[in-house]
């Protein structure tokens, strides 16, 4: 009984709401610490920093536990919207919730519909690019020595490989006799002796940049970044506070700190999180 | 100091012949309302002159008409219990409406509450929570001992009265827009959590009502807070996340 309890019952569906809200609001903490190098930091800083939330065992992990608080999240949290409209099967003919409610809280639902909206094409645009996309640049640098441009990848361990020497492929390679070729995407090998010499950067901070600045649907995307911050605002200036009373932690003493400390967290992230893409749009050069 | 006047008004009113019949909003005009009424005297009015008209009255729930009862259960104007907080319908008067002012009155609208007729629904889903768990288990055969030889903390005294002021209305249902009925829950599982003769069974208690509750088809708390606002007996949020923590304490049991 007590088992099934906590998985079916309604009580059991805010625990885990709750759960993964709270573990969600810690993850945007740690994503806007990383987008916000695309303002503070360099090219070179931001990309070192993706490789490392890609390859760290750890944050590996964590991006799992991740995945997963979101897919638990949005299937709970349909769940709970489907039963809660077959709880109230004829609605009123007058109804003025606004006198007792938020408007947050009444629309949870469709705020975080829409945040789930985002978060996909998000993902597409960003999160796969950098995971599978074949044709994601890696980072290079321009140097200009006696008159002349020459373009280098930058390697992991702070060396430099000109680009005119690097073929695409080992096949490339063998048909214009290039020193070097790219493999597995990142990883820079040797022609003749066919051994890895170095590893570059996968540039996310070109595709990001490129993305915002795009002269087509770089301002709408700005936009339509700005407008998803404002959902996420609004949901989690109820959710931040709501899981706390979810989990039963609701007296006197923590209840209203814990409430300010969420308003404060549900409007400064997200206006953090939305400056990048104006600041790149409107101010980067 | 009386400064009642008289007002005439429109009512619109669901009318529902029975449990099965479909049900619609109809329209009615009262004129010379007393101010000084209360709102349910309001209701007899106009059903007198329906009998007069020799039409069918308009079916309400009412009992005590001093806000004790829980009876009264009418969603006016869009909020349940009236526009005034702190109180229940029957204490709701006619000097809150102005002359020529249109009210809806509306039944609770829950799965859980089904029309019996017009105004009327069925709250035994309540009954069955309380039934489920909301008691203590003592021997009463001659050897009780007491209440006050067992000392309680002024404090937990204190919450458990406010918690057990809850009157059964069902406005907390009735206003939740998930038609959830956790303040009525959370209030009754804290009455006896809080105190030394409910600790005995408190794991059981939260579990069986909880299931209960859920078993009866309201809806799911997302802590909008509407409930706590329009309860007639003021009681809080804190009893919600009470009954949260009970319930896990005795599921990790
Ligand atoms: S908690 Fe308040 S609104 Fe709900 S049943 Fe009890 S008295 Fe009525
Ligand atoms: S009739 Fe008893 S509380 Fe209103």
């Amino acid at each position: 009984m007590a088992k099934s309890a906590l998985l079916k019952s309604s009580i059991a569906k805010k625990y885990w709401m709750a759960l993964t809200g709270l573990f969600l609001c810690l993850f945007l903490a740690g994503h806007l610490a990383g987008n916000l190098q695309l303002i503070f930091s360099d090219a070179l800083h931001f990309n070192q920093y993706a490789l490392f939330m890609t390859s760290n065992p750890a944050v590996k992990l964590l991006s799992y536990l991740t995945y997963i608080s979101i897919l638990f999240h949005a299937v709970d949290g349909f769940l709970l919207t489907y039963q809660n409209i077959k709880a109230r099967p004829i609605g009123y003919a007058k109804n003025n919730p606004s006198k007792n409610s938020s408007i947050s809280s009444r629309n949870m639902a469709v705020l975080g519909t829409l945040i789930l909206v985002f978060i996909v094409t998000h993902m597409v645009n960003f999160w796969a690019k950098m995971h599978f996309d074949e044709n994601m640049p890696l980072q290079t640098i321009t140097v200009e020595a006696m008159g002349q441009k020459q373009e280098l990848y930058l390697t992991t361990n702070e060396g430099y490989m000109p680009v005119a020497q690097v073929a695409k492929s080992y096949e490339d390679a063998t048909k214009t006799g290039a020193q070097s070729y790219i493999a597995n995407r990142t990883e820079f090998y040797n022609t003749q002796a066919k051994v890895k010499i170095g590893e570059g950067y996968k540039d996310l901070h070109k595709i990001t940049v490129a993305f915002f600045k795009d002269a087509k649907f770089g301002l709408i995307a700005t936009i339509l970044y700005v407008i998803a911050m404002a959902v996420l605002a609004f949901h989690l200036l109820h959710g931040f506070s709501s899981a706390f009373q979810s989990l039963g932690l609701n007296n006197p003493n923590w209840t209203p700190k814990i409430k300010f400390f969420g308003a404060a967290f549900a409007i400064i992230v997200p206006i953090l999180f939305a400056i990048i893409p104006v600041y790149i749009h409107f101010f980067l050069k | 100091m009386s400064s009642a006047k008289n007002i005439n008004i429109n009512l619109k009113i669901w009318r529902q012949k029975n449990a099965k019949a479909k049900g619609s909003m109809e329209t009615y005009k009262l004129d010379n309302v007393s101010t000084a009424s209360s709102f349910l005297e309001m209701l007899d009015q106009l059903n007198e002159q329906l009998i007069n008209d020799k039409k069918e009255p308009v079916a309400f729930d009412h009992d005590c008409r001093e806000g004790i009862c829980g009876m009264c259960s009418l969603y006016i104007n869009g909020r349940a219990h009236g526009p005034d907080t702190g109180t229940t319908t029957c204490q709701l008067h006619m000097r809150k409406f102005n002359d020529g002012d249109t009210i809806f009155i509306e039944p609770w609208r829950s799965k859980a509450f089904p029309v019996v007729k017009d105004l009327v629904v069925d709250r035994s889903a309540f009954d069955r929570i309380q039934q489920a768990g909301g008691f203590v288990s003592v021997n009463t055969s001659g050897n009780t001992i007491d209440a006050n030889a067992t000392p309680i903390p002024k404090q937990d005294a204190d919450k458990a009265f406010e918690a057990a002021a809850c009157i059964g209305c069902g406005a907390c249902v009735a206003t939740c827009k998930n038609g959830s009925a956790m303040l009525f829950v959370g209030a009754k599982v804290s009455q006896y959590a809080l105190l030394p003769q409910g600790k005995v069974e408190a794991s059981q208690r939260v579990l069986n009502m909880v299931r209960q509750m859920d078993e009866e088809g309201f809806g799911n708390c997302t802590n909008t807070g509407a409930c706590e606002v329009e309860c007639p007996k003021g009681i809080s949020l804190e009893n919600i996340a009470r009954m949260n923590r009970e319930f896990l304490k005795a599921s990790i049991k």
